[in-house]
């Protein structure tokens, strides 16, 4: 009779469990099932007149059967719980195609990272940054670099004078007797700054403009160095598949002298618009030292030998990113700048 | 330097494409800027005799020609040129055939024009006269006779007449325009540019002939020659008689076109002619004008008048060298001749000047003259005096050989100190060492033989003679590359230099980019503006007139008033660079700029200004405010090192609001204030002269001196044990009372505990009084070694407290 009930109160009680939706409903079940007054309680309370035997034998049941209901409900309410969690974070759900939140980060002007560039290539092969001033002496600028004295750079036309030996620096040339002077032998250096020269603006001309000038100087040091160190650059710079072409040429304070192509970067060689068709970029000039550069610097040019390298920083950004009006970069237009990412 | 390949083969042979020509001259050093084809892009345009010219029934400007064209019947063609004659041979594009155009008065069309017959009012034209430029010649270079007009052929076409005029004149060519820098004058003349295609190519280089007829006559009979200034290194005369003004023949014209120049007549196209073979110029005068048939070369006399051959009169002064005859200059030497002593139409007698001046002296006369000429040109590029006397041959024997005169015997040749080309001593290990190469005597002597040099000495010396010509091989190192370029650039090995640095770098470069690194994270962009400025630009920025700033380096020679002197400081160019934003609708800005600005050396010894590096920052639109500038300023300093900062209230500074400026001071270790710049909102009037109407913000910083006293050593700490509290402090205090000046009363209180004051609000209004302000802070408390106890605590804040109610007359809130 009591086995028939305590099977009664459980068959309710899934099936009341069925319809349990929430925390409370839970609780309420378990209070009138398994509660100090709960159905099953009140069974066991009956088990006084029963018979020794079937006392044991009932009670055995009416605990599994309360302990299988109570498995039965923490479960329930752990998928009650899952379900609640779960609704929580459907109601949260944002709309991530939303924009971010402003995070401002400043752009660097594209010449300070064309010198960042060419400058940290320098320093991982060694060099030195060496910094000289803006404004010198035309025996830094002209008669120390061997420029002859009617040399068309020494005009007022070409050059900007402060007085009648001290100039603004048509080049950063000038930095290389004074490193001779100052610098203890060997050493590398690389030198970048701004120079200035008597021209009027336009697409491709400024009278402020930047240059970067890299020297070596040592024993043994050879024109096969000077090729090979610009060929490294390069590739570094502008890709391993580049190609470094090295034509004669003249400069007063380096000889032999010559100018480096490079193939071009854009078309790989085949010949576009930016190399004209050619497959090569000029991008430097350079040669090795003038014995009488290095003498004007004090340097035994019997036992010392060396080259150096000068080339504009603007030239190499507008082909880089394909400027076609030098001014762009002294405008400071942002909406220019900002593109410099 | 234009070369005409085709001309060039008369020196040396060439046997290679047009393109491994130019290839091999660029790789052995003599660069081209561009190589062009030229007489091309003409069909059915063919040599004509012109045997009669009618007036056009209808149309005055027009004539109707009979034009032979070795056909039976003539051509009839209607023309509007007027410097044709009958007999005259003329190129006739016929009907259907192609001209590369323009035609006359058009614009140039790609691809050129088609000619077919058509009327021309009226009467049947059946092709068309060309005109050079309608063939693709350029205006500046057609000769004389047919210039703006129809092309008129030199010599004798009859057994030419209909064929195709391309052919029969040798038009296709390729014309080199070769880079020559300035080394190399030598290479400024077909010969020089032979020397170096016959050693690139390894044929022989052939000298044109100079020896003329025997003559009886003497030109030291006629002419006297007296050298009277070292300006003139040399001075060579000839003497042509019986001289026959007329055009030149085709081959000498077709040369001088090629070489850019225009053919005038045989004389003059000979001068020219000779100067671009050898580079030496050639001056012809008219004997009836050299007053005493005697020259005399000497410097002119201050205040001088001469009228040069381009018809203006010059003022000529003492340092000028001048030709003259017995009466005063005919010649400005080496620029240009007068025009009291030009070649005319009837002259019979010349004297043929071919002499040498000092370059730079020339290069003086012109620059004050304003007159660059061709022949000054080189002569500043430096001549050798050697050449005077064969040049001059040539041209008497080009003379003879067009039958253009009579060529007296000899030359009067005046050369006090005749120059030679110094022998130079090359080692062949120091060659070899320069290069990184290994290259044996035998091929270095076998590249300089090839460049005409002389080659004595054995093992290691190789004692070098050059030709008289190199006049840029002056020492051993010149020989290095000579035989570089010879060897090629592209043969010699590559390696890395086998040495280290003992250069010591300064920081500055490090930590200029660690501040751009800051700026950028704290979302400012970079400016790079132009090192000029002027007064003017500091009025505009509103900078007091007393200042350091206004001390300008002045440049002597400015492109302009506005950029007359190198800047001072970088404040203007942000103020601009903002407007210019502004003004193009860039709704906004934070920048900034590290850059150079001069100041005047005060050691007067010195010969170079002082440089520094200062920093300008800028920014306007939505959030921009004072406090965002400023914040940026304080993490800059504070990455930096620089602690110990105050910003004090600056009311004086045009640039800036007088009620939103602060000058920013900090303290060195040894407690000595230093200033690091100025911050503030801009003037509203300052701003609305650059054309802002919103609020914008500046600052400028010396950045030398925030990096002589940077500070980046990390003095590292271990986060403390013990916990900290906090107790707020809240007063009210005068408006005019600055907040800073409380937290550092505050912060100067003596306490191990109190460890840190920090402002966390400033109120106005109600309940608080008008012309009162409530602040309040957070003080924080803790100690090494102890967790603190309350009283400890509360008895330094009431100490505080106290400080303040009393100090500053502070009211406390609850």
């Amino acid at each position: 009779m009591q086995d028939n009930r305590l099977s009664e109160v459980i068959a309710d009680a899934k099936e009341s469990l069925k319809k349990v939706s929430s925390d409370q409903d839970a609780e309420e079940l378990r209070v009138k099932i398994l509660g100090k007054k709960g159905q099953i309680t009140q069974l066991l309370k009956g088990m006084g007149k029963m018979a020794p035997e079937e006392r044991k034998e009932f009670g055995k049941a009416a605990n599994q059967a309360k302990n299988e209901f109570a498995a039965l409900l923490a479960e329930k309410k752990e998928e009650i719980e899952a379900a609640a969690k779960q609704k929580k974070l459907e109601a949260e759900k944002i709309d991530v195609t939303e924009p971010g939140k402003l995070v401002r980060y400043g752009v660097q002007h594209p010449i300070t990272q064309t010198i960042n560039e060419i400058v940290d290539i320098f320093r991982s092969m060694g060099y030195s940054v060496y910094e000289s001033p803006e404004v010198d002496t035309t025996f830094y600028t002209f008669d120390g670099l061997n420029a002859p004295e009617d040399h068309p750079a020494r005009d007022k036309t070409d050059t900007f004078y402060i007085s009648d030996d001290v100039v603004l620096r048509p080049h950063t040339s000038a930095c290389e007797v004074r490193a001779e002077e100052e610098l203890e032998l060997p050493y590398k250096i690389v030198s970048p700054g701004r120079c200035f020269r008597c021209d009027t603006p336009d697409a491709t001309h400024s009278a402020t403009f930047h240059q970067i000038e890299m020297m070596v100087v040592g024993e043994d040091i050879t024109m096969a160095d000077l090729k090979g160190s610009l060929d490294l650059m390069a590739k570094k710079m502008f890709g391993p598949e580049t190609k470094t072409k090295f034509r004669p040429h003249h400069f007063p304070f380096t000889e032999p002298s010559a100018e480096m192509d490079v193939s071009c970067f854009k078309c790989g060689g085949k010949g576009c618009n930016v190399c004209k068709g050619s497959g090569w970029i000029e991008i430097l000039g350079c040669g090795m030292t003038h014995p009488r550069v290095h003498r004007n610097g004090g340097i035994d040019t019997e036992k010392y030998t060396g080259f150096a390298v000068g080339m504009g920083v603007e030239r190499i950004a507008m082909l880089k990113y394909g400027i076609d009006d030098i001014r762009l970069l002294y405008e400071n237009d942002v909406r220019f700048i900002d593109q410099f990412k | 330097m234009l070369v005409s390949i085709g001309w060039l083969k008369d020196y040396v042979d060439i046997d290679v494409s047009d393109k491994e020509f130019c290839d091999r001259m660029i790789m052995s050093g003599s660069n081209i800027e561009t190589a062009e084809e030229i007489g091309t892009g003409m069909t059915g345009v063919v040599i004509g005799r012109i045997d009669a010219i009618e007036k056009h029934p209808d149309a005055d400007k027009l004539v109707v020609c009979k034009i032979n064209v070795g056909a039976e019947e003539p051509l009839q063609i209607v023309t509007g040129a007027d410097n044709i004659h009958v007999g005259d041979y003329v190129p006739v594009a016929t009907h259907n055939s192609h001209i590369p155009g323009p035609l006359h008065g058009q614009p140039k069309v790609e691809g050129g024009v088609k000619i077919t017959k058509g009327k021309l009012r009226g009467v049947m034209s059946e092709g068309m006269l060309c005109g050079p430029q309608e063939l693709g010649v350029e205006d500046k270079v057609a000769p004389m006779i047919s210039k703006d007009g129809i092309w008129l052929l030199p010599g004798n076409l009859d057994d030419k007449l209909g064929q195709p005029l391309d052919e029969v004149l040798g038009l296709k060519d390729t014309v080199v325009d070769f880079e020559i820098t300035p080394n190399r004058p030598d290479c400024l003349s077909m010969l020089g540019m032979a020397r170096e295609a016959s050693a690139v190519f390894g044929h022989e280089l052939k000298y044109p002939a100079t020896e003329c007829e025997k003559a009886d006559e003497k030109a030291e009979d006629i002419i006297k020659v007296d050298v009277e200034s070292d300006l003139c290194k040399r001075y060579t005369a000839r003497v042509i008689k019986n001289v026959k003004i007329e055009q030149s023949p085709w081959w000498l014209q077709k040369r001088l076109m090629a070489a850019g120049m225009r053919p005038i007549n045989n004389i003059v196209d000979l001068t020219n002619f000779v100067m671009l073979e050898y580079g030496q110029p050639l001056h012809a005068f008219d004997i009836r004008h050299l007053s005493g048939k005697h020259i005399i070369v000497k410097t002119a006399e201050n205040g001088t008048k001469f009228v040069t051959l381009d018809g203006t009169e010059r003022e000529l002064d003492d340092t000028m060298l001048t030709i003259n005859d017995e009466n005063g200059p005919v010649a400005l030497a080496g620029v240009m001749g007068g025009l009291n002593s030009e070649i005319v139409d009837d002259t019979d007698t010349v004297v043929l000047e071919a002499a040498s001046f000092v370059g730079s002296n020339i290069r003086k006369t012109s620059k004050k003259l304003n007159l660059r000429t061709e022949a000054s040109g080189r002569y500043e590029k430096g001549i050798d005096p050697n050449l005077c006397h064969e040049a001059a041959d040539r041209f008497c024997r080009l003379v003879q050989d067009l039958g253009a005169g009579t060529v007296l015997e000899g030359a009067v040749d005046v050369y006090k100190n005749p120059e030679t080309a110094p022998t130079v001593t090359a080692r062949v290990s120091r060659i070899n060492k320069v290069l990184g190469t290994d290259i044996p005597r035998e091929q270095m002597v076998k590249y300089l033989e090839s460049l005409e040099m002389k080659v004595e000495g054995e093992g290691d010396e190789m004692i070098v003679t050059p030709p008289s010509v190199r006049q840029d091989l002056l020492e051993e190192v010149d020989y290095v590359e000579e035989v570089a370029r010879m060897y090629g650039y592209d043969n010699l090995p590559m390696s890395l230099p086998d040495v280290g640095s003992s250069a010591i770098e300064d920081p500055a470069w490090d930590l200029r980019q660690f501040a751009r690194d800051l700026l950028s994270g704290m979302g400012c962009d970079e400016i790079q503006t132009y090192s000029f400025s002027s007064d003017k630009d500091l009025d505009q920025a509103g900078v007091p007139k007393d200042t350091i700033e206004r001390d300008f380096v002045k440049i002597t020679n400015p492109m302009g008033e506005d950029t007359s002197a190198l800047r001072t400081m970088l404040l203007p160019a942000m103020l601009q660079t903002m407007a210019l934003n502004y003004n193009r609708g860039n709704d906004f800005f934070r920048g900034y700029e590290i850059g150079t600005v001069f100041a005047n050396n005060i050691d007067k010894d010195a010969k170079l200004p002082v440089e520094t590096k200062n920093l300008s920052l800028g920014s306007y639109g939505e959030g921009e405010d004072f406090y965002t500038l400023k914040g940026i300023i304080e993490t800059l300093l504070d990455r930096f090192g620089i602690r110990d900062i105050k910003f004090r209230a600056e009311s004086e500074y045009g640039t800036f609001h007088p009620g939103r400026c602060a000058r920013i001071i900090a303290k060195t270790a040894e407690g000595q204030p230093y200033e690091i710049g100025i911050m503030g909102e801009v003037h509203p009037d300052i701003a609305k002269g650059y054309g802002i109407d919103g609020r914008a913000y500046a600052a400028e910083l010396f950045f030398d001196t925030i990096i002589a006293n940077a500070n980046r050593e990390v003095e590292y700490q271990k986060p403390p044990k013990y916990p900290a509290s906090t107790r707020d402090l809240a007063v009210i205090v005068d408006e005019d009372l600055e907040v800073g000046t409380v937290k550092d009363a505050i912060s100067e209180v003596e306490s191990d505990i109190l460890r840190d004051v920090q402002l966390f609000d400033v109120y106005r209004g109600l309940p608080i009084p008008p012309g009162k302000k409530s602040i309040a802070f957070t003080l924080t408390y803790r100690a090494d070694d102890r967790t603190l106890t309350v009283d400890e605590i509360d008895a330094v804040q009431a100490e505080v407290t106290a400080m303040v109610k009393d100090r500053f007359d502070a009211i406390l809130r609850d």
